[in-house]
Formats: C-alpha cells, structure tokens, sequence
C-alpha cells in the first residue's frame, strides 16, 4: 500500500503535511523523513492532515511520537487534524490523544 | 571426449585453439562449462580476459599490437564487473551468516521470554502467540506470587522484527527484577514506564496491559498502558464487556500514571487479553473486526480455554486471504468454580 504526501507551507513557519493512504511499517519511514526535518525548525508550527488516511498501524504512531518528541525539544508545534475514526481510536487506546493536539478540522472549527 | 579443461591458461589456450581450429559445438560446450567452474571458483571477469590474453599472445606471436591493445583495453573494462562480482559473493556469504544468527537469536530469544502457564486451582489458563516474522515483538509473562495472586503482564511493541524483539527481553529483565509484594498493577506500570523513557528510541514504545488475579477473593485488578482493551465476558448474562482502562504508552514521558481498575470474576467467566496483532489481522482488504474475534471466541467457549485459543487462531488462519501482519496473542482466563 502507498502513502502520499504533500508538504504546503503556508506561511514560512506554518506547514501543512497532507498524507492520503496508509501508514505502516513501508510507509512510514517516509512519513519520517519528511515530518522531523519540520519538527526540528524552531517555532514551526506543523499541522497533518489524515483526511485520506484510511489506515494506521502502530510503527505510524511511533512516527507521531517522535514527532511530538522532536516538538518539545525544538519547540515547534504539532496538530494533527481531520483525522479518521479508525485512526482516531488508536490514539485514544494508547493514550496519546491526550497528550498530543487532534482536532476535527484544520482551521480550529471556523468552518 | 577428453575431460574437463583444466582451470589455467593452458587448458584454456588449449581449448581455444581446438576451437580456431576445427569450430566444432564440443569446444564450445567445453567452455561453456568451464565458465561455471570459474564461477564456482571466484575466477573473476578480468583474469578470463588475462587468460584470453596470454592464449592469444602464445598461439600468435605476431599478433598485430592493435589487437593486443585492444584486449588491454577489455581488461580494464572488465575490472569493475569483477569488484562487483567479489562483493555480491561477500554479501550472499553475509547474508546467510546473518540469517543463521537472527535464527540463533529468535531461538535465544524464546528461551529468554519463556514464560510457564501457571496452574492455580480454579482457574483455567490459555495462551497463544504467534509472531509473523522470525521473532515476536509480543510478550505475556505470568508471576505467581507468593500471596497466592497470579500477575499476567501482556505487551506489545510498536515497531516489529528484531529492535522490537530486544526491546521485549529489556522489559523481561525489568520486570524480573521487581519485589513480587511491589507487584500492583499501577505500580508495575509507572515503573516500566521509567525503564523504557529512559531506554528506548523515541520512535519506540510499548503498550502492556497488566492484571493481577487474586484467587482468594475472585477478584481481577488491572491498570493499561496504552494497550488493545480486552474483554470481560459475564457468564451469567451471557454478554462481552470491553475493559475499558485510562494510560498512556510506555515510554513517552517520565511521570506518567496508571489509574487501576478492580473486577469481581464469577464462575464461569472470562478475562480476554489480546494484542492487536489479533485485530490488525487482515482478511484481504477487510480488517478483522474485535465483535467477530469475540463471535468466534464465543463458538468455541464450551471448549477448555487452551483449546478456545488455540481454535480461534486456526478459524482466523484458515480464512482464504488471512494475512498475519502484526504478531498475533490471545490470552483467556476463566474462574471454574
């Protein structure tokens, strides 16, 4: 299975990461190489969108998670937005929608 | 016909002029199965062309130097083929070194989590775990304490193959090493989350479910880390209840902690724990949904909880397009009396 994805920035310290697949093991080494880098910029604010992310298993949170810890460390900012039930519920049985910033929709509700 | 060339320059000298000479499919046969000798033998490219070489200057002492140019020429041309030819021998020779420890490693690695199902009166114990690749990043332990309480730890690694099986004898040890009256279920877990917060890559976590079963009073305590819920199936109404549970994963940050839960057994009932190995299985394109491993669990509860086990994994094996992605544990607890 594949995994697409599409980095916009918006502003210079606002991107969005548009993912459309899975996120596996194959594919998310991908989804690391490309969402750290970001992390690593201090002050960035990153926001991915899962609207076409139908499928995650658990190496595609570990992916999450090190993007989250990449976060603190430079502090930027991740928010992962328009995100599946599916995909949803992993976070909430591991706990970790609690400690990381999920919201509905990518323009905080305004919509 | 005589036998075969011999493998140095006058055998070859020899064959080649018997070809000039008389171009006969014999030759040409003859060297084509010298070719595989060189092979087998690590005769690489350049020194066949040297051979070549050397057989031509002999047979023709007055080779025009053009020509003898030109062959110069072929051998450097072929002196990469034949380092790339020695390196693809050395990773074949590294490759089958490699599989032979991961498989002395995945052998140590089952001695190592070995863990023995306890047999505690009135308690019915089944457990399986089925790893997709060479080595499981799934682990269940039981500890009998000296209390008469059973703990059952189940755990899972995210991430798979071998960091994630290493990451597994990590938590073996940790979990060896603690005082068996310490052994509440939210105290092992604020303590394995410090072990793996300090131990293990960022990228990597783990989620544990652990349950302490004390036998005296029927009663089931149990905190999660972030782990596939299980189930609690109530004998008397007949029904499966999600054991839902608060906690992150292991690993993520320092101070977490673990609220735990408490639940009465009856006879009768079950303590389903799983991994999601089992829910991640794939059917095809269709997931495997929980309700329909619960179904399934549910057609063979008349049976003794080994065998439950043991046959829901082969119903889900025997599905056409079943695709084991993730390890696979499934663990059932029932109170008989």
């Amino acid at each position: 299975m594949n995994l697409t994805i599409n980095v916009v920035d918006e502003q210079p310290s606002k991107s969005i990461v548009y993912l459309a697949g899975e996120i596996d093991a194959y594919t998310a080494p991908d989804l690391k190489e490309a969402l750290i880098p970001l992390m690593r910029q201090e002050d960035q604010v990153v926001a991915v969108d899962l609207a076409e992310v139908n499928y995650m298993d658990s190496t595609g949170l570990g992916t999450f998670v090190s993007a989250l810890k990449s976060s603190k460390e430079y502090n930027s900012k991740l928010t992962l937005v328009n995100i599946q039930d599916r995909v949803l519920r992993l976070f909430q049985i591991t706990g970790l929608d609690e400690i990381m910033d999920i919201r509905a929709s990518i323009r905080g509700g305004s919509e | 016909m005589s036998s075969l060339l011999k493998l140095d320059t006058e055998g070859y000298k020899a064959l080649m002029k018997r070809y000039i000479e008389t171009r006969d499919e014999q030759s040409l046969y003859e060297i084509e199965q010298a070719s595989k000798l060189f092979i087998k033998n690590s005769i690489l490219p350049d020194e066949i062309v040297n051979m070549h070489i050397q057989s031509l200057k002999d047979l023709y002492p007055n080779l025009s130097e053009d020509i003898q140019y030109s062959m110069n020429f072929l051998l450097e041309a072929m002196i990469a083929y034949g380092i790339a030819h020695q390196e693809y021998q050395q990773l074949r020779e590294k490759q089958s070194e490699l599989k032979s420890e991961i498989s002395v490693a995945a052998s140590m690695q089952e001695t190592l989590l070995e863990t023995k199902k306890p047999t505690i009166d009135g308690l019915d114990i089944g457990v399986i775990s089925v790893p997709a690749h060479q080595m499981n990043g799934d682990y269940h332990h039981f500890v009998k304490g000296r209390d008469g309480s059973l703990g059952i730890a189940i755990a899972d690694v995210i991430g798979k193959g071998i960091p994630a099986a290493l990451c597994m004898s990590m938590i073996k040890y940790a979990m060896d090493s603690y005082p068996e009256d310490a052994m509440t279920p939210k105290a092992i877990l604020a303590n394995m989350n410090r072990v793996v917060e300090r131990n293990v890559d960022p990228s990597m976590f783990i989620t544990m479910f652990y349950a302490q079963y004390l036998p005296s009073d029927h009663t089931l305590r149990y905190a999660s880390a972030g782990h596939e819920p299980g189930f609690y199936y109530n004998s008397s109404q007949d029904t499966f209840e999600e054991l839902t549970t608060k906690g992150l994963v292991l690993g993520v940050t320092p101070d977490t902690t673990y609220p735990q839960y408490e639940l009465k057994i009856e006879s009768n009932d079950m303590v389903i724990l799983l991994t999601d190995g089992v829910t991640e299985c794939r059917d095809g394109e269709r997931f495997i949904e929980r309700q329909e491993v619960l179904d399934v669990i549910k057609r063979y509860a008349h049976l003794p909880v080994q065998k439950i086990v043991d046959q829901t994994f082969k119903y889900f094996e025997r599905l056409q397009d079943f695709e084991l992605r993730d390890d696979f544990t499934l663990l059932i607890l029932r109170r008989e009396v």
